[in-house]
C-alpha cells in the first residue's frame, strides 16, 4: 500500500485541476447569470430563472454523463477532462450566481440612494460601495461551494479522468485493499478543504467583529 | 419508430430505477436523520471524548466526497470479510454521509435558539434532558425544517451516483438502455428530466414554506 502513496498523492493535481478549472468558469459564468436574474423585465429575468433552476434541479452526474456519452451522438466530442471540467463550471455557475444574488440582497436599498446622493458614478458606486460590501458576505459562502464542488470533483472519475478517486479506484484493483485506500484518499480530499474551511471561518468571525449589532 | 414512441420507451426503461432511486433516498433519510439529531446533540457533550469522537465521525462522513464513502464501503468492507449487496451498501454510505451533513444542521439550529430559552428553563428547575426536550428541540426543529428539506432533495439527486457501485437506479438503468439504442443523448436528456421534476417542484415548495416559516421574523 505504500508504495503507492506517491501514485495516489500525484491525483491532487487532477482534483484541485479540475476544481479550480470548474470555480473559474462558475464565478465567471455566475455573474451575467445573477445580473440576468435580478432584472426588473420578466422576458430577461424567467430565461434566467429556468436556466438556473434546470442546471440546479438534474444532478451534476446526469449533466456529466449528458455531455460526455451524450453529445458524441450530435458529433461533439470533448476528452474526459474537458468534459469534466465544463459541465461542473457550467453547473456551478448556477450555484454561484445565487450565491452572488444573496449577496446582492444583503444591501439595503439605502446604499444605492446614498450613492446617488453622494452623486457617485454608476463605475465608482459599484466598485467603492457595492461590491466591497458583497465581498463580506459572498467570501464564507464561496469557500463553503468550494468545499462542496473539490468534493463533486471526484465525479469526474466516473468518465475516466484521472483524478484522486479514479488512482484510488486503480490502487484497489491492483492490491485488493479498498479499505485502506478509500480511506487515504477520503482523508486527502479532508486536508484539501482545510485551507478553505478555514478562509471561511476567519472570514466570518471577521464580519462578526465588525457587525457584532444585532 | 416516432420520437414519442422512443421517449415512452425510455420512459418505461428507466421506471424501474426511479423506484430504487426513491427507495435509497427514502430509507436514508429514515435512518440519517435521526442519527444526525444524536450526533448533532452529542456535538455538545460534556465528555470531552464524546465529543471528539463524535466530531470524527461527522467530520469524516462530510468531508469525504459521497462517491469516495461509496467505494470505502462497497469496495473496501470485504477487505475485513463484509460483503455487502449494492443496495445495503449505498444506505449504509448515504446514512453516513447525509447524518454528518445533518447533525451539523441539528446543532446549529439549536445554537441558534437564544440562551435565554435555556437559562429560563434551567431558572424553572428543568434538567439538562428536558431542558433539550422540551424547550430546545421543539424549537430547533422549526429552524432545522427547512434545510433538512433540501438536503432530502440533495438527497435524491445523489442517488445518481449509486451508479458507480452498480446499484440499478436511474443513471444505471439509463446507460443501459442507451447501450441498446445507442441514443445515449436522448436517453440521458430523459434520465435529466426525471431528476428535474421530482426536484424542481420540492426546491420550490420548500422555498415558500420557508418564507412562510420566517413570516414572523420580518
Amino acid at each position: 500500500m505504500f508504495e503507492y502513496f506517491g501514485y495516489i498523492a500525484l491525483g491532487v493535481l487532477g482534483t484541485v485541476g479540475v476544481t479550480f478549472g470548474a470555480l473559474a468558469i462558475g464565478t465567471v459564468v455566475g455573474m451575467p447569470l445573477a445580473w440576468l436574474r435580478r432584472s426588473r423585465h420578466a422576458i430577461v429575468r424567467m430565461p434566467a430563472v429556468a436556466v438556473i433552476e434546470v442546471l440546479r434541479g438534474v444532478p451534476n452526474l446526469v449533466w456529466l454523463f449528458l455531455v460526455f456519452f451524450g453529445l458524441p451522438q450530435i458529433g461533439i466530442r470533448l476528452d474526459p477532462w474537458s468534459s469534466a471540467i465544463l459541465t461542473l463550471g457550467v453547473a456551478s455557475a448556477a450555484h454561484i450566481a445565487e450565491i452572488y444574488r444573496g449577496g446582492l440582497a444583503g444591501l439595503s436599498r439605502g446604499q444605492w440612494e446614498a450613492s446617488d446622493a453622494l452623486g457617485l458614478s454608476r463605475m465608482d458606486r459599484r466598485r467603492l460601495i457595492v461590491l466591497p460590501q458583497m465581498q463580506r458576505v459572498i467570501v464564507p459562502t464561496m469557500a463553503t461551494y468550494a468545499i462542496g464542488l473539490l468534493k463533486d470533483s471526484a465525479l469526474a472519475s466516473t468518465i475516466g479522468v484521472v483524478e484522486l478517486t479514479f488512482r484510488g479506484g486503480v490502487v484497489t484493483q491492483r492490491t485488493g485493499d479498498g479499505l485502506t485506500t478509500f480511506l487515504v484518499v477520503g482523508v486527502v480530499y479532508l486536508l484539501l478543504s482545510l485551507p478553505l474551511a478555514l478562509a471561511a471561518r476567519r472570514v466570518d468571525s471577521r464580519m462578526r467583529a465588525k457587525f457584532s449589532v444585532g | 419508430m416516432g420520437m414519442f414512441e422512443e421517449f415512452i420507451g425510455d420512459l418505461v426503461a428507466l421506471a424501474p430505477g426511479l423506484r430504487n432511486a426513491a427507495q435509497l433516498a427514502a430509507t436514508t433519510i429514515a435512518l440519517a436523520y435521526p442519527l444526525g439529531l444524536l450526533l448533532g446533540v452529542l456535538l455538545d457533550n460534556r465528555v470531552r471524548l464524546v465529543r471528539i469522537a463524535t466530531l470524527v465521525v461527522v467530520e469524516l462522513g462530510r468531508g469525504m466526497p459521497l462517491l469516495v464513502i461509496l467505494y470505502l464501503v462497497y469496495r473496501g468492507l470485504p477487505e475485513v470479510g463484509v460483503r455487502l449487496d449494492a443496495m445495503p451498501s449505498a444506505i449504509i454510505a448515504f446514512t453516513w454521509s447525509i447524518g454528518a451533513y445533518s447533525a451539523d444542521m441539528f446543532r446549529s439550529s439549536i445554537h441558534a435558539i437564544p440562551p435565554g430559552q435555556r437559562e429560563a428553563a434551567i431558572a424553572s428547575g428543568l434538567n439538562a434532558r428536558d431542558t433539550l426536550r422540551f424547550i430546545l428541540l421543539p424549537q430547533a426543529a422549526r429552524i432545522a425544517i427547512p434545510p433538512l428539506m433540501n438536503l432530502a432533495i440533495i438527497t435524491f439527486q445523489l442517488t445518481s451516483l449509486a451508479y458507480a457501485i452498480t446499484l440499478p437506479e436511474i443513471m444505471h438503468a439509463a446507460y443501459l438502455r442507451g447501450s441498446v439504442t445507442f441514443r445515449y443523448l436522448d436517453t440521458f436528456v430523459v434520465a435529466a428530466v426525471l431528476y428535474a421534476v421530482v426536484a424542481i417542484p420540492a426546491a420550490l415548495l420548500v422555498r415558500r414554506l420557508e418564507r412562510r416559516l420566517s413570516r414572523h421574523l420580518a
